[in-house]
C-alpha cells in the first residue's frame, strides 16, 4: 500500500503548529454580540420572578431572554448528537422555569462586549422557589423528588424511560441461566465499583458564533463534532425549520465526545435569530467544567464466576448510571458498560446485564471517549484481577485462558461474530513489553519506594451498527487534483488526512493531491458525525467506495477521449491507458481528462457515496502499568505504561499512536487524579484546572504503544477504530497495581495518595 | 489608560481599561495564535514573551507591558518553523489548540538551555497542558529536533 498504513503528516499540521487563526473565536466577526448565561445557584428550583429592567439599562446591552421568552409548553428537545429519533429523552427547553442543577441557565444576556454583559448579569433580579434536590444517584429511582415532573417530557424511543420514576432508561439482556452458572462456580467475585463524572477537558472550551446569511438564514459556526445533528437540535430548540439553518465547523480544539452534545450552540442561535445580529458565546473553563457534558457517573455491581482453574463461566452486571439533570446520551452510554466488557470473556456460558439510568439534580452527563465501556471495563477487568489474586494466578495467564477469539460468536455483543481479533497477540506483546515476569507483582526500589504492575484489557466498537452513516464527495479538478468533501469532523484526530489517505490509495495519487473540506451542513454530504469510533471505519469505507466510483468515471471519460471501450483501459493514477485493440498503448493524462471534463462533457467527475455497516467490529487492546509508589506517603506515579492495540490496519500509524498515547493518559488521569465532588447542596467543587487535575507531563514516565493488527474485511483496507478503545485499560491496570501497593482493593476512582497511605497504615 | 506596547516589534499605542489582561490585548491586536484554556494560569496556552521571558498572558495586566516588548508566535514564525516540523512528523500537534503556548515555551527553553535533557524538558514545559497527545509525541519531536540540531552543528 502506498498511502494507507503510512505515517503521513496531518494536512493542517503546520497551520496549527504556527498558530494560524483557524478556530471558532479566531474567525468570529468582530462585531458579534457577546452572549453569556446567568446560571442557577440552586440544584432544584422554580424561577418565581425574574426582573431584567435594570439590567437592560446597562449601556451596550442588546437583549436579555428569560423563560418568559420561551413557550414552556412547547415540544421539548435533547441536545444529544444522535441519529433521529434520538434514544435520549426530549427533556430540555432553551430556558426553563424549572431549573434542575447548579449552573442551569436562567437568562441569556447579549451585549456589545463582555464588560457590559458581566455588569448586566449582576443586575438581574431573580426570585426562586427553592425545592429539595435529589443528589444521591443511588436513591434517585422512585424518589419522591422528581427531576422532570413536567408533562411535556417525552422519550421518543422505547428505552424504558419513565420521568415519574426519575428513570432515563432501563434495560435488561441475558444469555443462558446466569444464576445457575454462578451457583456452580467454584468462586464468585461479587463487588460494586464506582466511577465519577470525569471531564473531557479539551483545551478549547465550548464555543459558537452565529450570523444571518445572505438569504436570511441562520449560520451557526461552532466547535462541534456533529454538524448535521446540531442543525436538527437548533431547529427543535428554536422551533424553526432546519432549512433555515446552516451549521459549519472550523478547526476544533479537541472534543473527546464533549462536543457530541450541543452544549453551547442553542444560546447564540437563539440570540441571533431573535435580534438578527451576529453573536457568540465562549464558555469559560468554569462553565465547561460545571455545566457541560461529562462522563456518566456509574455504579456497577459485578458478579463474576469462575472455576478454580480460572475459567470465567459467567458474568452478571448491574449498572446504575447517573445522567444528571438531563438525559443526553443516558440511555446509550450505559449499554456499553456491559456490551463492551462482558464479551471479552469468550468462555462464559451465561451473562446477564441489567441497567438503570437515573435523573439527579447535578449537571447533565454526555459522551466522553469510551462512552460507558470505560466504566464497565474498569469493573469487569478489576473483578478479573481480583479473581487472579484469589486464585493466586497470574493476570496474564488468566486472560490467555479466557479471551474471546476470532470467529467466536459474542452473545453479549448482540450476537455478533468476532470478525477480526488479535487480542491474543496483544496480550503476548504487552507481557513482553513491560517485562511482566520480572516485575509482577512488585519490586522494591528503596526502603520507601516500590514499583507495582497491573494490567487490563479493553474492547470498543467501530461505529453504531446499522445506524451510523458516513459519506464523501470526491471531485476531479484542474490539473488532475482532487477535492474531497466530508461531513465527518476532524477534531484534531486527523481524519481529514486519514480519509484522504484512503482516497489516495484507491486513486493511486499522493495524499497531497487531495484537498479536504469538512464539515458544513449546506455543502458536505450527510454524515452522522465524528463519534462512536465511526469515522475511519464507516466514513473511511464511504471514501473507499466513492474513490472507486470516481476511478470508474475517470476511466470512462479517458476511454471516450482515446476512442476505445472502457473495458480496454486502465487507470494508474496519472493516466488512462488503452491496453488492447487498435488503440493499444494510447493514453490520456489525468490533467487532460480534467480539462476535457470542463468542455462538452456529460460524464460527471464528481461522485458522492455513502456507507453504513451492519456490524461494529471491536478494536481490542491490552495495557499494563508500572506504578512507583512512595510507601510512606502513598504518592504514586505511572513510570511506564505499555500497550498494544488491535485497530485492524492503522491507516496512519503516527496518528494512531498519538491517539493511543493521549487516550492512555486520559485514562491515567481518571484513575489517579481527576476527581468530582459536590457540596451537600449539589455544587461542584472541581470547577477549575486548579482543582480538576488533568495529568501534566510530570505526571507520567513513558507510554509505549505497539500495534498487533488483525484485518477487518468490512473496514477500509482492513481498518477498525482506534479513538475510544485507548482510554480504557489504565483504569483496571493501575487500580490493580495500587491495590497491591495499598494491601487492599480499591473499588472507586480516583485512587489518591492519601487513600493508599491510609490503607497501608491501617494494614500495619 | 494609555499604553505603548511593542508587539512583535511594532509599537502599539492604545487606550485600555485598567483591568485588561495582556491576553485580551494581544488578541485585540490580531495575535490570534494566543489561546486561553483555563483563566486560572494552569494550562500554559496563553504563553507570550514579555521582554523575552515567557509569561501567562491571562494573568498579566496589559498595563504591566507598557513600554515593554511583547512577542507572540506571530512574531516568531521563522524561529518556530523548523522546530515545529519535528512535532508535525510525530502527528503530535493533534487538535492544535495548545500548540502556540507549547511552541512559545519550547522556544524559550531552547534559548535558555540549547540542549536540555528529558527531565529538563519535562520540567520546563510542565505548565503547558495538552489533553490530546499524552505528551509522548511532543517529547519525541523535541528529542528529534535536538538531535538534528546537534548533527547540523557538528557538520
Amino acid at each position: 500500500m502506498k498511502s494507507v498504513n503510512k505515517a503521513i503528516r496531518k494536512k493542517d499540521a503546520m497551520e496549527l503548529l504556527l498558530g494560524k487563526p483557524v478556530y471558532t473565536d479566531d474567525i468570529a466577526p468582530k462585531d458579534c454580540l457577546v452572549v453569556k448565561l446567568l446560571r442557577s445557584p440552586y440544584a432544584n428550583a422554580f424561577v418565581k420572578n425574574i426582573n431584567t429592567d435594570i439590567a437592560m439599562k446597562v449601556p451596550g446591552i442588546e437583549a436579555i431572554f428569560t423563560y418568559k421568552d420561551v413557550d414552556q409548553n412547547m415540544k421539548r428537545f435533547t441536545c444529544a448528537g444522535q441519529t433521529y429519533p434520538e434514544p435520549s429523552p426530549y427533556d430540555r427547553l432553551i430556558l426553563d422555569k424549572h431549573v434542575r442543577f447548579i449552573g442551569d441557565p436562567v437568562a441569556i444576556v447579549a451585549g456589545a462586549d463582555e464588560r457590559c454583559v458581566d455588569k448586566a448579569m449582576k443586575l438581574i433580579k431573580t426570585e426562586y422557589e427553592v425545592l429539595e434536590p435529589v443528589l444521591d444517584f443511588t436513591k434517585a429511582k422512585d424518589n419522591k423528588v422528581l427531576v422532570h415532573p413536567e408533562d411535556n417530557w417525552e422519550a421518543l424511543c422505547p428505552v424504558g424511560a419513565d420521568n415519574k420514576r426519575n428513570l432515563c432508561a432501563h434495560d435488561e439482556s441475558s444469555n443462558g441461566d446466569i444464576d445457575k452458572v454462578l451457583d456452580e462456580c467454584d468462586i464468585v467475585i461479587d463487588r460494586t465499583y464506582h466511577t465519577k463524572a470525569c471531564q473531557q477537558s479539551m483545551m478549547e472550551t465550548f464555543r459558537t458564533f452565529c450570523t444571518i446569511d445572505t438569504y436570511g438564514r441562520l449560520h451557526v459556526v461552532s466547535s462541534t463534532q456533529i454538524v448535521f445533528h446540531c442543525r436538527r437540535i437548533i431547529s427543535h430548540a428554536l422551533g424553526i425549520s432546519p432549512s433555515k439553518i446552516r451549521v459549519t465547523k472550523p478547526r476544533i480544539g479537541g472534543g473527546f465526545g464533549a462536543k457530541q452534545t450541543s452544549v453551547s450552540e442553542i444560546y447564540p442561535a437563539f440570540v441571533t435569530w431573535k435580534t438578527k445580529k451576529p453573536s457568540k458565546i465562549i464558555f469559560s473553563r468554569e462553565e465547561s467544567l460545571s455545566a457541560s457534558s461529562p462522563r456518566h457517573e456509574m455504579q456497577m455491581h459485578v458478579r463474576l464466576g469462575a472455576t478454580k482453574d480460572g475459567i470465567v463461566k459467567g458474568i452478571d452486571l448491574y449498572t446504575l448510571s447517573n445522567t444528571g439533570a438531563y438525559g443526553e446520551h443516558g440511555p446509550t452510554t450505559v449499554g456499553l458498560s456491559g456490551h463492551k466488557s462482558i464479551p471479552l470473556y469468550g468462555k462464559a456460558e451465561a451473562f446477564r446485564f441489567v441497567s438503570d439510568v437515573v435523573y439527579t439534580n447535578i449537571m447533565s452527563a454526555g459522551a466522553y471517549r469510551g462512552y460507558g465501556a470505560t466504566q464497565g471495563l474498569f469493573a469487569v477487568e478489576s473483578a478479573v484481577n481480583e479473581l487472579a489474586d484469589r486464585l493466586h494466578m497470574d493476570p496474564f495467564e488468566l486472560r490467555f485462558k479466557n479471551i474471546v477469539k476470532e470467529g467466536d460468536v459474542m452473545p453479549a455483543y448482540y450476537g455478533q461474530v468476532n470478525t477480526s481479533c488479535a487480542l491474543d497477540r496483544c496480550l503476548a506483546k504487552v507481557k513482553e513489553m513491560i517485562k511482566w515476569d520480572e516485575k509482577y507483582p512488585m519490586r522494591k526500589i528503596s526502603d520507601t519506594k516500590a514499583r507495582f504492575v497491573g494490567m487490563g484489557m479493553a474492547m470498543q466498537g467501530s461505529g453504531i451498527s446499522g445506524v451510523d452513516v458516513g459519506s464523501a464527495t470526491l471531485k476531479l479538478n484542474d490539473e488532475g487534483v482532487y477535492t474531497m468533501n466530508i461531513g465527518a469532523a476532524d477534531m484534531g484526530t486527523g481524519c481529514d488526512t486519514i480519509l484522504a489517505q484512503i482516497a489516495a490509495e484507491v486513486l493511486e495519487c499522493s495524499t497531497d493531491d487531495i484537498s479536504v473540506f469538512g464539515a458544513d451542513t449546506d455543502i458536505s454530504p450527510y454524515d452522522s458525525g465524528s463519534y462512536a469510533s465511526s469515522t475511519t471505519y464507516v466514513t473511511g469505507k464511504a471514501v473507499e467506495k466513492c474513490a472507486l466510483e470516481l476511478r470508474d468515471r475517470i476511466e470512462k471519460l479517458g476511454a471516450k477521449m482515446i476512442g476505445c471501450d472502457k473495458c480496454d483501459v486502465t487507470f494508474d493514477g496519472k493516466k488512462v491507458i488503452c491496453e488492447s485493440g487498435e488503440n493499444k498503448d494510447k493514453c490520456v493524462t489525468l490533467a487532460d481528462i480534467a480539462t476535457a471534463s470542463m468542455c462538452g462533457n456529460d460524464i460527471a467527475l464528481s461522485v458522492t457515496n455513502t456507507h453504513t455497516s451492519p456490524i461494529s467490529p471491536p478494536p481490542f487492546m491490552v495495557g499494563a502499568a508500572e506504578v512507583e509508589v512512595d510507601l510512606l506517603t502513598g504518592e504514586s506515579r505511572v513510570v511506564e505504561y505499555d500497550a498494544c492495540v488491535d485497530c485492524g490496519t492503522p491507516v496512519n500509524p503516527n496518528l494512531a499512536r498519538v491517539q493511543a498515547e493521549g487516550g492512555i493518559l486520559q485514562g491515567i488521569g481518571m484513575t489517579m487524579s481527576e476527581n468530582i465532588t459536590y457540596s451537600d447542596k449539589g455544587k461542584l467543587y472541581e470547577n477549575s484546572f486548579l482543582q480538576y487535575k488533568i495529568p501534566s507531563r510530570m505526571d507520567i514516565g513513558h507510554i509505549n504503544v505497539e500495534f498487533e493488527s488483525s484485518y477487518e474485511n468490512a473496514g477500509p483496507f482492513g481498518a477498525k477504530s482506534i479513538g475510544e478503545v485507548v482510554i480504557n485499560t489504565p483504569l483496571p491496570a493501575i487500580t490493580d497495581a495500587l491495590s497491591h501497593a495499598a494491601g487492599k482493593r480499591f473499588y472507586e476512582l480516583p485512587i489518591t495518595p492519601d487513600q493508599i497511605a491510609m490503607a497501608r497504615i491501617n494494614d500495619n | 489608560m494609555l499604553v505603548d506596547i511593542k508587539l512583535n516589534g511594532k509599537s502599539v499605542k492604545a487606550d485600555i481599561a485598567a483591568d485588561m489582561t495582556l491576553y485580551e490585548f494581544v488578541r485585540e491586536h490580531g495575535c490570534y495564535s494566543v489561546k486561553c484554556g483555563c483563566e486560572t494560569s494552569n494550562c500554559g496556552l496563553c504563553t507570550v514573551f514579555l521582554n523575552d521571558k515567557p509569561v501567562l498572558s491571562c494573568s498579566v495586566l496589559a498595563a504591566r507591558a507598557d513600554k515593554c516588548n511583547v512577542t507572540t508566535l506571530e512574531g516568531l514564525q521563522e524561529e518556530a518553523s523548523e522546530f515545529v516540523t519535528f512535532i508535525a512528523d510525530q502527528g503530535a500537534e493533534q487538535c492544535g489548540f495548545c500548540n502556540p503556548g507549547f511552541v512559545m515555551n519550547a522556544l524559550a527553553l531552547f534559548r535558555e538551555n540549547p540542549y536540555p535533557d528529558e527531565d529538563e524538558i519535562k520540567e520546563f514545559l510542565s505548565g503547558n497542558l495538552c489533553r490530546c497527545s499524552g505528551y509522548e509525541g511532543q517529547l519525541r519531536g523535541i528529542m528529534n529536533f535536538l538531535e538534528a540540531k546537534k548533527a547540523k552543528e557538528a557538520e
